[in-house]
């Protein structure tokens, strides 16, 4: 078993994107001169092998090619460049229960889509009670799919899946499914994989569970690849690539082009950095930028986040930083702050003026702070709570 | 010696002969599920057929061709055969978006499923038939009936042929949907199925040959010989109306031929089509 298991070089996958796509002969006929189509580039030179026994994680932001690559390996999609050679048989998770028929029993779901993973009818009939079992179904398998609840048909589409004996698994954002109990019983499964040294190769947003459960990391981004080593390494990057890490050196722009020097909460009235604010309250917020003298214009912008991460708002001053070598400073200023509260921070990043490339990106952990009585993070409304009398709910 | 890959490649090989039997038993238990007599419906149909034909022209048009409904079922399964496995596999590959889009298998099963589907049907349907012609038409049992095979045969490579062909165009271009459902109607009356041959023959003579360049008369006027018996038809005065083209075998079999060469022509172009387009079929759903 000396050859990888997964072995992709130069592979490339384009979509046309047409501004008006001809689905039928006669639009085709009349596109044929006008069409106006735009390559887009979904996956560029991608080089990756993954060795008998691994588990790789791909991680990257949205669009940036993690599907896409999965079914090009999956041998769904065919790459327009490069060459894709899996050994072994593959099984891939890219949605539980698809190909599930509504009318259909739980039980003839179970045969019928197993024989479409490639199942034998023998290795089914071996397996049925196991996939059963793990779907925590028996006293519903032989209703009707289309009277289950969502919950119980990925349980039961992952049972399937999960008891296909592949050799290479291919797994897409499918492990946060159900309820806690049952995501934590597919980890499990997944760990039983690894322990019975298949390949493992799974996209994933969750960047705390790479570092659990991966041996290697990959990071996509627009296409292509940025990263491929250690986990860890992996997901500071992301986060560097993000906005998200608080480390200035973790940043892209570690050729120091055009740096993010500070960023300061400040009372537009006072001009002091200032903490604690009030729903309302004038706010500004100042990014110090330097640059050495072949940097480009930048933009900038600026995501107020909120607990976990989660972005509450962005703000974005396109070309705002001019070319050259000088230290420059862009002040945000809100001249109310919304009707949120909690504790927030701030993710800048500096992109090229016109192009898509990041110069570079930090986070600035817990800068705003306005206070209430509620949880963190949470936007304010107006309500009233009122005891209604019996009579009246039930009219 | 067979290898450990040989036997690999033939377990695989068995195991999607299971997928294709997996695919038409879902289609035929979804069709089913809900109706209380279920598989009669579809048994029902020719029967009915039979009766009322027999009734219009036994009964009320009396002059035409003897015992017409036999002539005319005769022809008609294996027609319906060949338009419901067409239609139902057009509409396969699109009909099943979600799955190709997010499962590797060989979608090469799922017009071959709608085939499946239809010919299953046919079966019965023909099982019908032949009981009802123990009562009704005795004379339909006997030696002819093993033409029956070669035109089935033509029959299953003709419709599987259309349906790799229609399938896999279908993504490309939804129209091939409706351009067919309207082709198949102009092919149905193009077809001597509830005409007689022998009459196209009369009048075309020495342009005959185009309408038999059409596999489907062929496996039509192949189905009428095994069962039906009347070769022609008495007119009081004058020479007798011909009903079947020819009384032996020759004709048949020769027709036949060319019918199989072509079906087996358009398989392959439907199979080179069907594999060119697959690689696609994921993007353009």
């Amino acid at each position: 078993m000396g050859a990888a298991a997964i072995t992709a070089v130069g592979v490339g996958k384009r979509f046309q994107l047409h501004h008006k796509r001809a689905t039928s002969l006669k639009e085709r006929l009349l596109l044929a001169r006008t069409s106006s189509s735009e390559d887009f580039w979904a996956l560029r030179d991608v080089k990756l092998e993954v060795g008998h026994g691994e588990t790789v994680g791909l991680i990257g932001p949205n669009g940036s090619g993690k599907s896409t690559l999965l079914k090009v390996l999956a041998g769904i999609l065919a790459p327009n460049t490069g060459t894709v050679e899996v050994r072994g048989r593959i099984a891939s998770l890219l949605e539980l229960g698809a190909g599930f028929s509504g009318e259909l029993t739980g039980r003839e779901n179970v045969y019928l889509n197993a024989s479409i993973l490639g199942l034998s009818r023998r290795d089914i009939d071996r397996q049925f009670d196991s996939i059963v079992d793990f779907a925590e179904l028996e006293p519903f398998i032989d209703n009707q799919v289309k009277h289950y609840s969502s919950g119980m048909y990925v349980r039961l589409g992952f049972a399937v899946a999960a008891h296909v004996d592949p050799d290479v698994l291919l797994v897409d954002e499918v492990l946060a499914v159900g309820d806690e109990a049952f995501a934590a019983k597919c980890l499990a499964k997944v760990a039983e994989f690894q322990a019975q040294g298949r390949t493992i190769l799974f996209v994933t947003h969750g960047l705390d569970q790479v570092s659990q459960v991966c041996d290697r990391a990959v990071v996509l981004n627009q296409g292509r690849m940025l990263f491929d080593g250690e986990p860890a390494d992996a997901v500071s990057k992301l986060r560097a690539f993000l906005g998200t890490s608080e480390d200035p050196a973790a940043g892209l722009g570690s050729d120091g082009l055009l740096e993010i020097v500070d960023a300061r909460v400040v009372n537009p009235a006072t001009g002091a950095e200032q903490l604690d604010f009030d729903v309302g309250d004038k706010l500004a917020i100042d990014i110090s930028v330097r640059g050495r003298d072949e940097a480009p214009a930048a933009d900038v912008r600026l995501v107020v986040t909120g607990p976990a991460d989660y972005p509450m708002f962005l703000m974005e001053a396109p070309g705002v930083v001019p070319a050259g070598g000088e230290a420059h400073t862009v002040r945000f200023f809100l001249p109310a702050f919304p009707y949120l509260q909690g504790l927030f921070s701030l993710s800048v990043a500096l992109i090229r003026a016109g192009a898509k490339e990041v110069l570079d990106a930090r986070r600035f952990s817990e800068r705003i702070r306005v206070y209430g009585p509620a949880t963190h993070g949470f936007q304010l409304v107006d309500f009233e709570a009122e005891l209604l009398g019996e009579s009246e709910e039930r009219s | 010696m067979a290898s450990a890959a040989d036997a690999r490649a033939l377990a695989q090989t068995r195991v999607r002969w299971e997928l294709l039997a997996n695919l038409v038993r879902k289609d035929l238990k979804v069709k089913y599920k809900n109706s209380a007599l279920g598989f009669a419906w579809s048994l029902v149909n020719p029967l009915l057929y039979l009766a009322v034909f027999s009734i219009v022209f036994g009964g009320f048009l009396r002059g035409g061709i003897p015992k017409f409904g036999v002539y005319l079922m005769s022809g008609l399964l294996v027609w319906n055969f060949f338009a419901t496995g067409t239609m139902g596999a057009t509409g396969a590959v699109t009909g099943s978006a979600n799955l190709v889009k997010k499962v590797r298998f060989p979608r090469i099963v799922l017009p071959l499923a709608s085939v499946g589907f239809a010919a299953v049907h046919f079966v019965l349907q023909l099982g019908v038939l032949f009981a009802v012609l123990l009562v009704i038409y005795r004379s339909a049992f006997g030696p002819q009936l093993w033409l029956l095979l070669p035109a089935l045969a033509v029959a299953v490579a003709f419709t599987v042929g259309m349906s790799l062909l229609a399938s896999s165009l279908n993504v490309r271009f939804r129209d091939v949907e409706h351009l067919l459902e309207v082709a198949l109607l102009a092919w149905f009356w193009l077809t001597p199925i509830v005409y007689p041959l022998a009459l196209v023959r009369d009048k075309l003579r020495g342009l005959f040959w185009i309408f038999m360049a059409n596999p489907m008369t062929t496996v039509v006027a192949s189905m009428q010989r095994a069962v039906y018996r009347y070769e022609w038809r008495p007119v009081k005065t004058g020479p007798p109306v011909h009903v079947l083209a020819a009384g032996g075998y020759a004709f048949y079999l020769r027709w036949l031929g060319v019918a199989g060469a072509v079906s087996l022509v358009l398989i392959a172009v439907g199979l080179v089509t069907f594999r060119r387009l697959e690689a696609d079929f994921a993007e353009e759903l």
